[in-house]
């Protein structure tokens, strides 16, 4: 193996039944599901897949999703929208913390 | 795909003739791919041993290649510059005859702009008069040009059904494919649709949207697509319309040179023949259409007649609209080749949209 990353494992995901059929089955029958349309679109969950993907920095799902979107009918201002959510929540995840920092300070300092 | 284009012929282009298109499809390395990319295998693997037509419902006629615009996607390669290619008076008049031997319901006018060819109204009026449901296969950007500025309600007088083309209901992806500015005009010309009674759920004013991906990707099929579009269109742009149909890009024309030049011909095609789908092969325009050429020629489909694979008789004659014989067509078989697969994948693409969901 030469890289970490490899195109060519996304169109062969499914090759991890080898170790375990009755996992991967189950796991990939609970995915088709969760992507089915239902209370949410399907284009809505192919938008909020391309912003967990991005929170999860997963390229393969970066790849398959950004695809998605563009199919299910979003355009690159909605999907850039969903990655600025993602970046919101990561951002605000970090600096929200920043009080427990101050909480620190404030009781250790004079 | 954001640069404007002009059309094959007018650049000399590689592209330009049906026999460089198709070379270029059969030279696409398939092997990996279901049915190797040979449609007919996929027909006869799925107990489709010949396609066949069924009864003719829809009568397509391609008054010409002449467009007031360039788009990159363009299947007809037409443009401003395609002034030889428009079908005269004559041919017309060869089409209504033949009409009159068919039990086709609807006559399907397309072009280029087909409301720029001088014998349009005269067309539409004869098809009307004739008791045919008569649909107009319109860019919206045409309704703008002074001397149709009536047209939205000449077609309400008479039931035309309006179907429009907009790739996206945002405005970025609709420029990107169609030129700068054309989202702007395209809402103008709704709004001009919606004004005399388009759009409202009145049958006699039937106002289609038609939707190409924009890219290399395939037409989405879910029903909450229609229901986002009407909601975009209505929130921002105080826009309705009756309903949505979403076509795959057919790898012809100015499309397939796209797929070529920004290298996504060789990915589109394998997603094309993988995604086949046999649920769409019943359905399929070609076994319900006839489609006629500016110059009289009859084909199986818009796909065909561009890439010039005619209709033939069984005994492998071409036919002319002139010499119309209602037999011939039922006898024979339709010409398929790579290019069907963009018929066939997902939820499929025929000018009526989706064939299954
Ligand atoms: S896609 Fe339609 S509007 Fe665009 S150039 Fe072709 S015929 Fe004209
Ligand atoms: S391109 Fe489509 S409509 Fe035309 S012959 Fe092929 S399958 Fe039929």
């Amino acid at each position: 193996m030469s890289e970490y990353y490899n195109p060519d494992h996304l169109p062969q995901f499914d090759r991890i039944g080898e170790g375990s059929p009755e996992l991967a089955e189950k796991f990939f029958a609970y995915y088709g599901a969760v992507f089915a349309e239902g209370a949410l679109s399907a284009r809505e969950k192919a938008l909020i897949a391309l912003a967990v993907a991005h929170t999860v920095q997963c390229p393969y799902c970066i790849d398959a999703y950004s695809k998605s979107c563009l199919q299910q009918g979003s355009d690159l201002e909605q999907m850039t929208e969903a990655v600025h959510v993602a970046t919101a929540i990561r951002g605000g995840a970090s600096l929200i913390h920043g009080l427990q920092m101050l909480d620190q300070v404030n009781k250790l300092g004079m | 795909m954001s640069q404007p284009t002009t059309s094959l012929v007018q650049r000399g282009a590689r592209l330009a003739t049906p026999q460089a298109q198709l070379a270029t499809l059969a030279a696409i390395d398939l092997s990996k791919t279901r049915h190797q990319g040979n449609f007919a295998t996929a027909l006869v693997a799925n107990g489709w041993q010949t396609l066949t037509p069924t009864d003719l419902e829809i009568f397509q006629i391609n008054v010409g290649k002449l467009c007031n615009m360039t788009c990159r996607h363009c299947h007809v390669d037409a443009g401003p510059d395609r002034i030889q290619e428009n079908m005269n008076r004559e041919t017309i008049d060869d089409c209504l005859r033949a009409l009159d031997q068919t039990p086709a319901h609807t006559v399907d006018i397309t072009g280029g702009a087909p409301e720029l060819n001088p014998h349009f109204r005269y067309l539409v009026e004869q098809c009307v008069e004739r008791g045919k449901h008569v649909i107009d296969r319109c860019n919206l950007t045409i309704l703008l040009a002074p001397r149709f500025h009536d047209l939205p309600e000449w077609f309400a007088a008479r039931g035309v059904e309006v179907v429009c083309s907009l790739p996206h209901y945002r405005q970025r992806n609709t420029d990107a494919q169609r030129g700068d500015g054309t989202f702007e005009k395209s809402i103008v010309a709704l709004r001009r649709l919606n004004a005399v009674g388009y759009g409202q759920g009145d049958p006699q004013k039937r106002l289609t949207l038609v939707a190409n991906p924009v890219g290399a990707f395939l037409a989405s099929s879910n029903a909450s697509v229609e229901q986002e579009w009407k909601a975009g269109l209505q929130k921002h742009h105080g826009v309705t319309f009756d309903r949505l149909i979403a076509l795959n890009n057919m790898p012809i024309a100015r499309y397939l040179e796209w797929l070529e030049e920004s290298g996504n011909l060789q990915s589109y095609m394998e997603l094309l023949v993988n995604s086949f789908n046999p649920g769409t092969v019943d359905g399929l325009m070609c076994r319900n259409t006839l489609s006629v050429g500016w110059d009289g020629r009859i084909f199986d489909c818009d796909f065909n007649q561009m890439l010039n694979l005619e209709s033939r008789t069984p005994e492998g004659h071409s036919l002319h609209i002139r010499d119309f014989k209602l037999q011939d067509l039922v006898d024979r078989q339709i010409g398929v080749d790579r290019h069907c697969f963009g018929c066939t994948a997902g939820a499929g693409s025929s000018c009526g949209g989706a064939l299954c969901m």
